[in-house]
């Protein structure tokens, strides 16, 4: 880093200094200035075709384009001068003849980058009235993309992400001049797994989510940072709500782990957590079966429970819990002396995006099994279901026990499910507590990598429900150990000063970016 | 219920060797994708999608690429047109020179009526072409491979005569 | 030589001379006449002294550009690292351009020979000559020439056994203008779309599949066989007025003439006598209203103009224009400025590649601007709007494309400016429907 040559010019009356080779337009944001522009992406090879970054390069007689022109010293740029102004507008004019007015249909509006721009530095009327626009009808990509040409600006990036990030290569543009859109071969759709990002990347409303489709305005969405729950990988997520409902997941950037992009499986996982088949208080098995109660009732019966156990405890986790709460349920219940076990579905292939490293659709299909790993969780997970039969007290920790018996937990002391739905074979259970999701909480999950990344809460847990953070550290208040936690943050502090895999990290230090994990634990196995 | 004919390949035999030796001129398959939608021209008359993907599977490449390339240059016809198709410049210096009377003595005399359409007898498709580069022979005209310069309106019945 | 006129004694006829003669384009018909003498001695020089040799002798590169070639060619690598490639343009494409076919159809050995030789000087094993899917003649005498070239071991692994690899290959095109630049040329010869690249990285440092390539022109090629024959020193004799403008040209002459055909004379020649003297003047005794020196992408002259310009660059660019790639095209009184402006705003609609968005939207929407004026609905307003989006569409896009497209309006408008007055106030009748 510090042997990099540093290269000192002015943009906009400020001096900026960049490392050499640093694109102009990259440089600008550190004098504060966003450079317009559509077709310029920093996760795409460069095209240089919208030609709405054009700027002033003192001592240049033309323009130049910020996205393809290098920093050099003593370079003097300005972007907002009257000749840089007017070529923008004149290139958003150009954009405008033929593209439609349908910002009222149109999903983009509200996160539209022609809009912005328009209103930034566009004429307020068109002098191009007299003529019909171009008209070609909407098409279906396949997957969840849906193409409407008339929207199209022709930037491109779609067909350089499908080469070059994604290497299928099965976007093209056709045609030439005026007549120009974007084509894909009849007989093949967009399947890829990550074929998703071009809607993100479509600066207009043209490439567009089927699944997203009408259901939201931008402007009416809450949007709150998030860690995908759909693999191992851990991709930085944003969650869109509208009125306590998650109707979109879209890619946060992080260059360490996910760049600017997440796979299709992940985009879809935002489905589950509006789920409505939630438990929505703590039920108390009575004569009559399970019962409504309130959070001091549940939790008095689970205090009573534990203390009254003579023999085995037994965990049953999902590896789609977060960090704070497999490490509390474990210590809640007896720390070491509990036999405590999670178990991975292994779904479908790896699916990489050959053209970021080290990132794919991974074969884990779940958020934090190095989380478990790392807090000392086995993945025996049927030789534990066996011992859960004999065992005096079994927690469920959100564990859905598809594929276990219906009565493999009949026999043993006293079932404790803790979660969000009730699976058929916790039904035995003598306490259910309803927990919150991922959606629902503030929490951390651990990815392949060990980066350890916090997500945050976007909508309002059902009911009664709550993190399990709280839930377990009030079981241990009322068991007589400690006096609840406050914050998500406080548990992670205790957890952290208790497991050296975890040592020095606080929320704080995890950001938005979150950080790697700096010691294995002894003999814990990182994931697939 | 109308049966289309099974796509039969164009690059076997002597057009795959045509193909090959070509391809030995370049240091990539990529660069023999003009000169392969050449052959697939001069073989079936137009390049149909199933040959597009025939090219992209010979030539390592997907199929939508080669769809990208074909539309983008317009000597590649991507339907069938008529036996004789003719191409009649009209920029600016044919056009000063009686171009635009030249093509409708054509559309006249073959029997075509529009532009870009094929004559009920199958034999003519005419169209409408940018500048030819033989601006000083006007107004030039191109039927099939052959180049006939210096067409007036008043020439066009005898130049078709030659055209059955 | 105007073929198919006879050689007009105001021509300096040096790369015409054998344009009509059909034993020249045979191999044996062409060692007759004197052919292959230059590369055999360019092969017993060193390639720099090649390039030492064209860059003295002002040799300009005559596809539109006017670039020094000697200096284009010692752009490349010094060092030879990597293969380097050679390319012939001969899509010629350009409105009004017509002389590269003439030299490839009449004297194919002599591209074979200019090539050789430049490809030599720039030590590329490889020459792709690039022409233009329509050019069916002289796709098929290039061809027969090249066998023959081989055959005669001419080209090939040790070419005229000096023990340099010369090999060249035809890369024929499909239908595209927009090949005719450098950059989408490359990309054409690499099974691409044709669209122009952005600038740098330029060719000599990585052109076609990335590697050290030059690009130049079928006429600016078969000049550098005279070049090695007769010397620096005759090459650069050979002017008529500013001395950076050095040798002869082939200027196609074109539309409202007597005699239209290529001309070739000496650089600084005169454009008047190139009109009325060597062409016979205009048609039906009608008069000179309007002239287009260089290819349809330069500034149109008004009559004035044209009979005080000297054709070089410099005389070409002091009249406001350019020498382009010397295709005259010539207006007479009875031509209509606004259809024919308009046709040429067709023209590069047309043929516009699609990447930059002035030029994929602009080029159209100046089309229907002018269309809208031919059909008398035009505004005064209009006029205006065509010179301000032609503005908008110069110095902006990647290639000059766009720029092409506004000089013919603008000109068209500041010199004609009463004929598109005429459609707008309907003075003039409306034109019929066009084709």
């Amino acid at each position: 880093m510090s042997d990099q040559e540093i290269v000192t010019l002015t943009i906009e009356g400020v001096e900026v200094s960049v490392p050499k080779g640093t694109l102009l337009i990259e440089a600008a944001k550190q004098a504060g200035v966003v450079v317009p522009h559509y077709c310029y992406h920093p996760g795409l090879p460069v095209a240089g075709v919208c030609r709405m970054c054009l700027v002033e390069v003192e001592k240049t007689p033309k323009l130049q384009i910020a996205c393809a022109t290098q920093v050099a010293a003593g370079m003097v740029v300005r972007v907002l001068s009257p000749q840089a102004r007017e070529a923008r507008t004149a290139v958003l004019e150009f954009l405008l003849i033929n593209h439609p007015l349908d910002c009222p249909i149109c999903d983009q509006a509200g996160e539209c980058e022609l809009q912005d721009y328009v209103f930034q530095e566009g004429r307020a009327r068109t002098r191009y009235a007299a003529f019909p626009k171009r008209f070609n009808p909407v098409e279906d990509f396949g997957g969840d993309v849906l193409y409407v040409p008339n929207r199209c600006i022709l930037c491109t990036r779609c067909v350089r992400f499908m080469d070059h990030v994604a290497g299928d290569d099965v976007l093209n543009v056709s045609e030439r001049g005026d007549r120009a859109f974007i084509g894909i071969h009849p007989g093949k759709q967009l399947e890829h797994a990550w074929a998703g990002n071009v809607v993100d990347l479509c600066p207009v409303g043209s490439l567009i989510s089927k699944d997203f489709l009408h259901k939201a305005r931008a402007w009416e969405l809450d949007r709150t940072p998030s860690v995908c729950t759909g693999c191992s990988q851990g991709c930085n997520v944003t969650l869109d709500t509208r009125t306590d409902v998650v109707v979109r997941s879209r890619p946060r950037a992080n260059p360490a782990v996910n760049r600017y992009f997440m796979c299709d499986h992940g985009r879809a996982e935002h489905r589950w957590l509006n789920r409505g088949d939630r438990i929505e208080a703590p039920l108390v098995a009575g004569v009559d079966g399970l019962a409504a109660a309130d959070w001091e009732h549940g939790l008095a019966q689970t205090a009573q429970l534990i203390k009254g156990a003579a023999g085995r405890i037994v965990i049953l986790a999902s590896p789609g819990a977060s960090t704070e709460a497999l490490f509390l349920a474990r210590r809640a219940l007896g720390g070491s002396a509990v036999t405590a076990a999670f178990r991975v579905p292994h779904a479908g292939q790896e699916v990489p995006l050959p053209g970021v490293p080290n990132l794919a659709l991974r074969t884990e299909r779940v958020p934090n099994a190095t989380g478990a790993r790392l807090l000392g969780y086995t993945e025996a997970f049927d030789a534990a279901v066996r011992a859960a039969a004999g065992a005096a007290i079994v927690l469920v920790l959100d564990e859905s026990l598809s594929g276990v018996a219906p009565d493999a937990l009949a026999s043993a002391g006293a079932v404790i499910y803790a979660g969000t739905v009730l699976p058929e074979a916790a039904r035995c259970a003598r306490v259910v507590l309803p927990l919150a999701n991922v959606a629902e909480e503030d929490g951390t999950f651990v990815n392949r990598d060990r980066r350890v990344q916090r997500y945050m809460q976007a909508r309002t847990a059902p009911g009664m429900a709550r993190p399990a953070w709280w839930v377990f550290a009030e079981l241990e208040a009322t068991l007589g150990r400690g006096e609840g936690l406050l914050s998500a943050d406080a548990a992670f502090d205790g957890l952290a000063a208790a497991e050296p895999a975890f040592g020095g990290l606080t929320y704080a230090a995890l950001g938005s970016a979150g950080a790697v994990a700096p010691a294995a634990r002894s003999g814990a196995r990182v994931s697939a | 219920m109308h049966k289309t004919a099974p796509y039969e390949p164009v690059f076997t035999g002597e057009v795959s060797k045509r193909l090959a030796e070509v391809l030995t001129r370049y240091p990539t398959k990529r660069a023999g994708l003009l000169p392969a939608l050449w052959m697939v021209q001069e073989a079936r008359g137009w390049i149909s999608d199933e040959a597009m993907t025939e090219v992209a599977e010979v030539l390592e490449l997907t199929p939508a690429y080669v769809k990208g390339v074909v539309t983008f240059y317009t000597m590649y016809h991507q339907h069938p047109v008529g036996k004789h198709f003719i191409q009649v410049c009209t920029t600016t210096p044919c056009n000063l020179c009686g171009a635009e009377g030249v093509v409708k003595a054509l559309l006249k005399h073959t029997g075509c009526e529009e532009l870009g359409a094929t004559s009920p007898d199958g034999r003519f498709t005419v169209v409408e072409v940018e500048c030819l580069g033989a601006c000083g022979f006007a107004t030039p005209v191109l039927i099939g491979d052959d180049f006939i310069e210096n067409v007036k309106a008043e020439t066009v019945p005898e130049l078709l005569r030659g055209y059955r | 030589m105007g073929f198919p006129h006879q050689p007009h004694p105001k021509e300096t006829v040096v790369l015409s001379q054998y344009f009509g003669d059909a034993e020249a384009r045979t191999y044996q018909g062409w060692i007759k006449r004197g052919g292959y003498a230059a590369l055999r001695t360019a092969l017993g020089m060193q390639p720099s002294q090649v390039v030492d040799l064209v860059k003295e002798s002002g040799l300009r590169g005559r596809g539109g550009a006017g670039f020094p070639t000697g200096l284009k060619w010692s752009f490349m690598p010094r060092e030879k690292t990597k293969p380097h490639y050679l390319c012939c343009n001969a899509d010629e494409s350009e409105p009004g351009t017509f002389k590269d076919r003439e030299i490839m159809r009449w004297t194919p050995h002599a591209l074979i020979e200019g090539c050789a030789i430049a490809q030599y000087a720039i030590r590329a094993e490889v020459t792709y000559i690039y022409i233009r899917g329509e050019f069916t003649e002289p796709l098929e005498v290039m061809q027969r020439a090249l066998d023959e070239a081989y055959r005669e071991g001419v080209l090939g692994a040790n070419a005229m056994g000096a023990g340099t690899r010369l090999d060249m290959y035809i890369h024929r095109g499909a239908g595209a203008y927009i090949c005719g630049e450098e950059t989408a040329l490359m990309n054409s010869i690499e099974g691409r779309r044709g669209n122009p690249r952005i600038k740098p990285p330029f060719p000599a440092a990585a052109g076609v599949f990335g590697l050290p390539t030059t690009i130049n022109n079928v006429e600016t090629l078969v000049a550098v066989p005279h070049i090695i024959n007769r010397g620096a020193a005759w090459y650069k004799g050979l002017c008529l007025s500013n001395p950076k403008s050095t040798g002869t040209k082939l200027f196609s002459v074109c539309g409202q003439v007597r005699r239209p055909g290529n001309y070739e004379v000496t650089l600084g020649f005169p454009l008047r006598d190139l009109l009325y003297d060597l062409c016979g003047g205009m048609l039906d005794g009608r008069q000179l209203k309007a002239c287009i020196p260089g290819g349809s992408s330069v500034p149109i002259l008004d009559r004035e103009e044209t009979e005080s310009c000297l054709m070089d660059y410099e005389g070409c660019a002091e009249k406001g224009t350019m020498l382009g790639s010397g295709g005259v095209i010539v207006f007479d009184d009875t031509a209509d400025m606004v259809y024919q402006i308009m046709r040429l705003a067709r023209f590069y609609a047309h043929e516009s590649c699609a990447q930059c968005t002035q030029c994929r939207e602009g080029t159209a929407w100046m089309t229907k601007i002018l269309q809208r004026i031919l059909a008398g609905d035009g505004q005064p307003k209009d006029l205006d709007l065509l010179l301000d989006l032609s503005e908008q569409m110069t110095g902006k896009t990647i290639c000059v494309l766009s720029d092409s497209c506004a000089a013919p309006v603008v000109s068209g408008i500041k010199k004609f400016r009463r004929e598109f007055e005429a459609y707008i106030s309907r003075a003039r009748r409306p034109a019929g429907a066009a084709v």
